[in-house]
């Protein structure tokens, strides 16, 4: 059960919105896509679902298209939330899953356990007008999932939730990814994406800028982090050889360095100045590698 | 079940049990059957009132009492009272509400008739009319003995002149089947103009109403869009069945235990007495293709909306034609045989009203209506080809116009470069 994407590009008349994008996304992974608002993440998911049909290139799930015929195994929760107002949950989320190919009962035995597990049994009856909003975003994520998909596409699952409600989702999809599901899906907080993803594939303009492991990633990156805490001046470092950034804290100085020899040098040279209370050689966050790459902060 | 179905079902089943539709056909029945017994409920109201009285000051004193004969026979809710007093004493009276009404006659220099009446106000022109024509009665009368005229010579110059209309065409229709098939198809007619229009708009809302909310999305990733406008099609379609079928079937039921006391009236007029079948079947005929094409036009439209807000301008050229197809056919039925309305009538938009229209009225060789219906089929399978790809990227498409350059980019969409 391999999603393989092979050079896929998409055109709008003379605007390129994804450019020569190829990923290969193996079974039970999580695969995480970042990318600044019209990066092209959501036109990519919209030509992995056939919503769309790319220019060039194209898109296989375990070797066969994927089309009307797949929708059985494929969840999707859009980056556009919305569900009938005037109908009531169950109404819908039971409509919805039969849609999927699901049968009645067994989508009502489902819905049930989840509302249960999204401790909001109430809901069933209710319309999803009355609802607010973040409840209406974790129905429509059960609208998503309930039909156990094999391949699950989730655009920006976690925004505009609270963090006890993003906690509780982001145990639900970890459970999807045990129980056998292949999982997709972008963020815009890096440290989701840092938390739940083996993989991931940062988008700009079209054109992925970096893909791979998160391990690999940031193994290549080759720039580490240093934290130090001490209660001299640390000024001077800031114009120290294999430096590149300096940020200025309360109780000292983050530095970023070109490579670990670095930071033994920086050790030996600020240890006879006095008493340093905390000195950290830090793998960069996927954070520092975004703005790297994509040349502007994210959020 | 097929996806199909369940779209199908769903589609109905939430439409047929939402509160605006139950509302809107309890209100449309009441009408039917309030409209049906409309003698049963004006006899109601008019029980309470007893008949108008009518004070008459009679100066030649020769007119009163024939004249009272001769009202009274027409109708007897009218009563006239000589009345012994001045005129202002008589004025006097109807404003404190005695009388309804106060008549001078006397006779002019000629010695007929003449009458002045006076009533505190005269809107109501029915009590006025019917003294009056006693009144001219009476007067043709006098005159007549003035002029020493027979009865029978009297009843010769009224006699009405007979005079017939007869087509000479092979099975034209005759003056009579004309007068009771323009009726029926004048009926018919709003009947096809309003609920193309009625289920039409309920499409093109359907769908914006998808769009809007974002559920369509979800929709579209689970089942293509062009099985769901076309299963939403037929499912709004069954709605529109299910209203018809209920609203014609009680109608029917009302107006035929109203047949006795309609008899000969008003509804003798539209032909109702003895429908003729082969009019009826082209209404449906023409009915069904009429909601089949402004349908599909209708979910395209709406699908290129991302607003409800957007939704009306954006369908307002379709209900033009819906209009101009409609008024055409009012226009035509006084003329259906004019070159206008015959090549009108082979128009797509326009043909669903006007070849009904001209099948109902004139007696066209059979492959007239069956070349409306083929244009019509094409038409429908072409627009529905078109719009299926429009609704296909139309549903993706978030933006804030309306432009019909929106079309474009709905199909750009959906295009492979």
């Amino acid at each position: 059960m391999v999603l393989k994407i092979e050079n896929i590009t998409k055109r709008f008349g003379t605007f390129t919105a994804v450019n020569d994008l190829s990923l290969t996304i193996p079974e039970r992974e999580m695969f995480g896509f970042l990318g600044a608002n019209g990066a092209g993440k959501t036109t990519t998911f919209r030509m992995i679902l056939g919503l769309m049909d790319s220019s060039d290139g194209r898109i296989t799930w375990n070797g066969n298209p994927i089309n009307y015929s797949t929708s059985r195994y494929i969840g999707y929760l859009p980056e556009e939330r919305g569900l009938y107002p005037k109908l009531k949950v169950k109404e819908q989320i039971v409509y919805l899953a039969r849609l999927r190919g699901m049968e009645k009962g067994e989508a009502q035995t489902e819905l049930d356990k989840w509302l249960e597990r999204f401790k909001v049994p109430e809901y069933a009856n209710k319309k999803v007008e009355e609802l607010s909003k973040g409840n209406q975003q974790k129905i429509q994520f059960i609208a998503a999932v309930l039909h156990k998909p094999e391949l699950l596409i989730l655009d920006e699952p976690f925004s505009g939730l609270d963090p006890v409600n993003v906690e509780l989702l982001k145990e639900a999809v970890l459970d999807l990814k045990k129980n056998g599901s292949t999982i997709v899906f972008s963020s815009h907080r890096m440290e989701h994406v840092e938390e739940m993803c083996e993989h991931l594939c940062i988008m700009h303009k079209g054109s992925p800028v970096v893909h791979g492991s998160l391990r690999d990633i940031k193994k290549s990156f080759g720039k580490k982090n240093v934290v130090i805490h001490a209660d001299f001046s640390l000024d001077f470092l800031k114009e120290y050889p294999g430096v590149i950034k300096h940020k200025k804290t309360a109780e000292g100085i983050h530095l970023q360095i070109t490579g670990e020899e670095v930071a033994e040098n920086l050790l030996k040279e600020i240890v006879p100045y006095g008493f340093i209370r905390k000195f950290a050689l830090e793998e960069p966050s996927l954070n520092d590698i975004f703005i790297e790459k994509v040349g502007a902060s994210y959020e | 079940m097929s996806k199909f179905w369940i779209i199908l079902a769903h589609t109905y089943i939430s439409k047929v049990k939402s509160k605006s539709f139950i509302i809107t056909t309890a209100v449309t029945l009441l009408l039917i059957v309030g409209l049906t017994n409309l003698s049963n409920v004006m006899d109601y109201f008019n029980k309470g009132e007893s008949g108008e009285e009518i004070a008459v000051i009679d100066e030649s004193e020769a007119i009163f009492s024939p004249l009272k004969q001769q009202v009274e026979a027409v109708n007897e809710d009218i009563k006239l009272t000589q009345f012994t007093g001045d005129e202002d004493a008589a004025k006097e009276a109807i404003r404190e509400g005695e009388y309804d009404g106060l008549l001078l006659v006397r006779l002019n220099s000629v010695n007929l008739p003449e009458a002045t009446y006076h009533a505190m106000t005269i809107a109501d022109t029915t009590i006025a009319n019917e003294v009056k024509n006693s009144l001219q009665q009476l007067k043709t009368q006098l005159a007549a003995t003035q002029m020493e005229l027979s009865t029978e010579e009297l009843a010769k110059l009224y006699e009405p002149v007979d005079f017939e209309q007869l087509a000479l065409e092979e099975n034209a229709k005759t003056e009579e089947e004309l007068n009771q098939a323009r009726g029926l198809v004048y009926v018919l007619l709003f009947v096809i103009y309003f609920s193309v229009i009625l289920y039409a708009n309920m499409i093109a809302m359907e769908v914006a109403t998808e769009k809007s909310s974002r559920v369509m999305e979800i929709l579209i990733s689970s089942v293509s869009p062009i099985k769901q406008m076309f299963a939403k099609i037929l499912g709004i379609g069954l709605v529109s069945i299910t209203q018809m079928a209920v609203l014609l079937g009680v109608g029917y039921a009302s107006m035929k235990q109203n047949l006795d006391t309609m008899q000969g009236g008003f509804f003798s007029y539209l032909g109702f007495g003895d429908l003729p079948l082969a009019t009826l079947i082209y209404a449906v005929v023409f009915f069904i293709l009429g909601y089949f094409l402004y349908s599909t036009l209708a979910a395209f439209l709406g699908s290129l909306v991302s607003r409800i807000e957007d939704l009306q301008q954006m369908i307002t050229p379709m209900t033009m034609l819906v209009v101009a197809g409609f008024m055409i056919a009012m226009f035509g039925l006084g003329q259906p045989e004019t070159t206008f309305i015959t090549i009108s009538s082979y128009i797509p938009f326009f043909a669903p009203m006007l070849m009904f229209m001209r099948v109902g009225m004139l007696s066209l060789p059979i492959w007239e209506p069956i070349l409306a219906i083929a244009i019509l089929i094409i038409t429908i399978i072409l627009l529905a080809i078109f719009g299926a790809r429009v609704y296909r990227g139309g549903v993706l498409m978030y933006g804030r116009s309306t432009s019909f350059k929106d079309i474009k980019k709905a199909l750009q969409l959906t295009k492979n470069e």
